[in-house]
């Protein structure tokens, strides 16, 4: 075996069954891992369920970085019987199959190719524990030791991980370590030979961390300068509420007194939700909400108010499988096409597409500066797999100097010394109008919001030319969005293939792995990552510049691929479609071979 | 066809404590049918705030969709007004006092954009003790799309096409009342001596105000058979009380007798003043409200009046405990954590 053995480049997915606290050991297992300074990315696949069904949790170890989710398992470790014959075949040949040999493995679940390690979990927890509690959790941290001795972790930084999990309940560290020596010590005895999978410890992570991109967001409005968030429970998205109210419990209570520089507001729907952000913005406030597709569904014409009203709105969409209901704890970039053109009538909105936790927390800030610029909805899109998994990510910055970016809004001094305030009037050239906050003058600037038309001193009107004006105004503002939103990614000084690639948030990972991989095999492509809509001119001249590009994404209608040839005026034969669309994240493996297929 | 209102003022108008004429409550002019029963109720809001002495600016308006969400522009040109989308003045209200709660916020909603679009947003700021004035402008009918019934049109009443509605009308102010509702009075666009009093005492109340207003529709339900008529709500009004209403500042000199009259304390300090009409009822006895609604709604009669009130009443923002500036007032240096803090977290993740 030893000539073929795996040193930090492998994948190990555990089948355990939801609702019994495998999802913290799997983690510190992770972890663990990370802590050897070897990148990793683990990925959670669970059901919408609370408790009893099969749930996945993957981790691939990947000494050249490689973030992206990879085909194949290595190694199982099978802790559900329920799944078991499905966890048997997709272990890959020559890969291990590790499960609890409490009960005998079946005979017809054995297969020839692969190698079964047994550890008799369940007997000893019932030899070791009496309290059923106790034997259900500790069961998962003798699988962690049986990996851990397994691959080669070193155990002194698995006792750190545990010691840092259980910081809070300190009692509680040492019954976790000796649970997790209780599988060592099996290992040691019954399998003392080294396998063909091995951790070493390398240095590749430097200051890097390790979060969920719906916990990077949150911070994001924390350090944005959010006060209002109101919010309706959906998966994928509750996380991101949870996480700033986590947040602000830490950074925005008066300790003394109690009282909170933020409002967080439980919506009865997600209609309910935006109109409160929609209120909370037009007053002055920075607020926000998150939600995911079905929930975009019931916002919509909330979207087109603040759209024709033009009032700031940072919305989060953690994008799930639709649609309808669909899958709603797994991944997808589905809802693109919806959310770029929101709500009835002629409407269009900027989108954010962060690719990471880091660019998460700063997308968050950038949107309420965006929103409060433009004085229109800023979306910003996240997906069940960058909102609910943890990715390794270059730690948060911020400058402490920042200034919240608060656009045109005019202060009772400047009203005092203006002739006559036009809310909707484009004073600058550049289609934003300037606006002012309730309670601001006594006798000017006062003016009626509606989502009805109106000239521009805010005046009801039904005249065409008046109404004309201002949709073009609105056109115009458009085009100053196009310089304000983020630019493009490029992964090369200058294009030098005729073939290109373009993605975007979740698909990077894969992508720039494909890329990779590709140029391997002597196959050069050029790669642009869209970083926001509406796209700027860099993009039209990357596509140019291009043969043939590939437009890879995560939707079966090819959604961004839509909105390219829609906004730029693109020949649709020249955009070819790269999908994956089946609820998990997409491969770098799925990636080069579609294109290599259809790279002609 | 467009109507000019025009500027030109007596110069000797009468001016309130802060030095604003009445004029300085008024709105553009109204595009509502002549005698709308909703254009009383404006005229009664912008007497309302002359005579509080509320700063104009100090007042937020918001709307839903419809004839009654179209007032808000006819009165209150000073302070900033929203007209929302249909059935969601709720949470845009919501929204805008969670931002700033040291502004007065007036809701103006018709009985289709509360009872029935909006239900569920009304119920919900109702159950959360949003600190507002509610109105209601209760027609029984959709005025905007030329007289369809609404969910407050009672079971029997005829439109004015003749056909006869068939479902329970929804109760407002009993419903408000379940939900919590700290202040819950009824009144009659046409009855401005009892309107003007409720309208200044909402204001003032601290927590969420329902005033459902009977407001008749002159062009679609105007008509025998209503029992949203003027003629029919004259005849069955039935009030609680002769209402006042006395500013925290003036001294209480006003006479009563002992036994039919209340003085009920308000948040601010102003006082309502009732003389009771009504035997067996006490506003601030919940129980005592809702026997005297359902006794009323048996016998076929408009309860008017103050109907329950709790001067003890809480808002959302003293429940979820939100700090003492306004949320719209905080800086970067009161809500931008520090880069330690920033720190701190990134070496949690690692």
């Amino acid at each position: 075996m030893s000539n073929n053995v795996k040193v930090n480049d492998f994948v190990v997915r555990f089948a355990n069954v939801n609702g019994t606290g495998s999802a913290s050991a799997n983690t510190m297992f992770a972890k663990s891992i990370f802590r050897m300074g070897i990148p990793m990315t683990p990925k959670n696949i669970f059901p919408s369920n609370i408790q009893g069904l099969p749930t996945w949790y993957e981790v691939r170890v990947s000494e050249k970085g490689y973030l992206g989710r990879r085909e194949g398992v290595d190694m199982m470790v099978c802790l559900n019987p329920q799944s078991l014959e499905r966890d048997v075949e997709s272990v890959k040949p020559g890969g291990y199959f590790v499960y609890d040999s409490t009960k005998l493995m079946r005979k017809e679940h054995i297969r020839e190719d692969i190698t079964y390690i047994g550890v008799p979990m369940m007997e000893i927890c019932l030899r070791v524990y009496s309290d059923p509690r106790q034997r259900q959790l500790f069961k998962n941290l003798i699988y962690v030791g049986a990996l851990a001795k397994l691959l080669n972790i070193d155990l002194e930084t698995v006792k750190t991980v545990i010691a840092d999990e259980f910081k809070k309940k300190p009692k509680l560290i040492e019954p976790n370590v000796n649970a997790m020596m209780l599988g060592v010590d099996y290992i040691t005895e019954h399998y003392p030979e080294p396998i063909s999978l091995r951790v070493e410890r390398r240095d590749l992570v430097g200051n890097k961390i390790v979060i969920d991109g719906n916990s990077a967001s949150g911070l994001g409005a924390v350090y944005a300068g959010a006060t209002v968030a109101a919010w309706y429970p959906i998966t994928p998205s509750t996380s991101l509420v949870g996480a700033f109210e986590k947040f602000t419990n830490k950074l925005r209570v008066n300790k003394e007194t109690g009282e909170k520089n933020v409002a967080i507001v439980q919506a009865e729907d997600e209609l309910a939700a935006i109109g409160m952000v929609i209120g909370a913005n037009w007053n002055g406030a920075r607020s926000f909400t998150a939600t995911s597709g079905p929930g975009i569904s019931l916002m919509n014409e909330f979207l087109g108010l603040a759209y024709f009203a033009e009032i700031p709105t940072v919305l989060v969409d953690v994008q799930r499988t639709g649609p309808s209901t669909g899958m709603p704890t797994r991944t997808q970039q589905s809802d693109v096409l919806l959310c770029a053109y929101a709500s009835h009538g002629d409407t269009k909105h900027p989108l954010l597409f962060p690719s990471d936790p880091k660019e998460c927390f700063e997308m968050m800030a950038d949107a309420f500066d965006l929103t409060e610029q433009l004085q229109t909805p800023i979306m910003v899109m996240l997906d069940l797999d960058l909102g609910m998994n943890q990715h390794m990510s270059e730690p948060f910055v911020w400058d402490e100097n920042r200034m919240y970016k608060r656009g045109k809004v005019l202060s009772a001094e400047e009203l005092e010394n203006s002739k006559q305030f036009g809310r909707y009037l484009d004073v600058d050239g550049d289609g934003i109008p300037y606006r002012t906050i309730p309670g601001t003058h006594p006798t000017k600037g006062s003016f009626f919001t509606r989502g009805s038309s109106r000239d521009e001193y805010a005046r009801y009107t039904e005249e065409s030319p008046a109404y004309k004006r201002n949709m073009d105004r609105l056109t115009k503002k458009w085009e100053t969005a196009k310089t304000l939103v983020h630019k493009p990614e490029f992964y090369q000084e200058q294009s030098t293939s005729k073939v290109g690639v373009v993605f975007y948030g979740t698909t990077t990972q894969s992508a720039v792995e494909a890329m990779d991989i590709m140029k391997e095999q002597g196959v050069q492509v050029d790669g642009m990552r869209l970083r926001s809509f509406p796209f700027d001119a860099s993009v039209e001249q990357f596509i140019e510049s291009h043969d043939k590009v590939f437009v890879i994404e995560q939707n079966r209608d090819a959604q961004c691929r839509t909105l390219l040839i829609n906004e730029l005026e693109i020949y649709p034969k020249k955009l070819i479609p790269v999908l994956n669309y089946d609820g998990m994240p997409i491969t770098a493996d799925y990636i080069y071979t579609e294109i290599l297929s259809k790279i002609g | 066809m467009s109507y000019i209102k025009p500027k030109f003022r007596h110069p000797e108008l009468p001016k309130n404590e802060l030095g604003f004429s009445k004029y300085d409550y008024e709105g553009v002019i109204s595009t509502l049918c002549a005698g709308c029963g909703h254009d009383s109720i404006g005229g009664a809001i912008v007497q309302a705030c002359y005579e509080m002495n509320v700063q104009p600016h100090q007042i937020a308006k918001l709307s839903g969709i419809g004839c009654s969400s179209k007032t808000p522009a006819y009165f209150l040109s000073n302070s900033h007004g929203f007209n929302s989308v249909h059935g969601r003045m709720p949470s845009v209200a919501t929204g805008a006092n969670l931002a700033n709660k040291d502004l007065l916020y007036l809701g103006v909603s018709g009985d289709g954009d509360t009872a029935s679009i909006g239900m569920g947003q009304f119920v919900h700021a109702v159950r959360r003790g949003l600190n507002m004035t509610y109105i209601v402008m209760n027609n029984g009918c959709y005025g905007l799309t030329k007289g369809q019934d609404s969910a407050t049109a009672d079971a029997g009443s005829i439109s004015k096409a003749g056909s006869e509605n068939h479902f329970a009308a929804i109760d407002l102010c009993a419903m408000a009342l379940e939900l919590g509702a700290s202040f819950v009075a009824r009144s009659f666009s046409g009855d401005k001596h009892q309107l003007i009093p409720l309208i200044k005492a909402a204001m003032s109340h601290h927590g969420f105000a329902l005033l459902d207003v009977i407001s008749p529709c002159v062009t679609f339900n105007n008509n025998d058979g209503s029992t949203k008529s003027y003629d029919f709500v004259r005849e069955h009004e039935i009030a609680l009380s002769e209402v006042g209403y006395v500013p925290h500042k003036t001294e209480i000199t006003v006479d009563y007798n002992e036994g039919d009259s209340k003085m009920v304390e308000l948040h601010d300090g102003s006082y309502m003043q009732l003389h009771k009409l009504s035997s067996g009822w006490d506003p601030t006895n919940k129980t005592s409200a809702f026997n005297k609604l359902h006794d009323s709604r048996t016998k076929g009669e408009i309860l008017t009046g103050l109907i329950y009130i709790d001067t003890e009443s809480q808002d959302l923002h003293d429940v979820i405990k939100t700090c003492k500036t306004p949320l719209n007032k905080l800086t970067e240096k009161d809500l931008m954590p520090s880069l330690d803090a920033l720190e701190a977290i990134n070496a949690d993740h690692r």
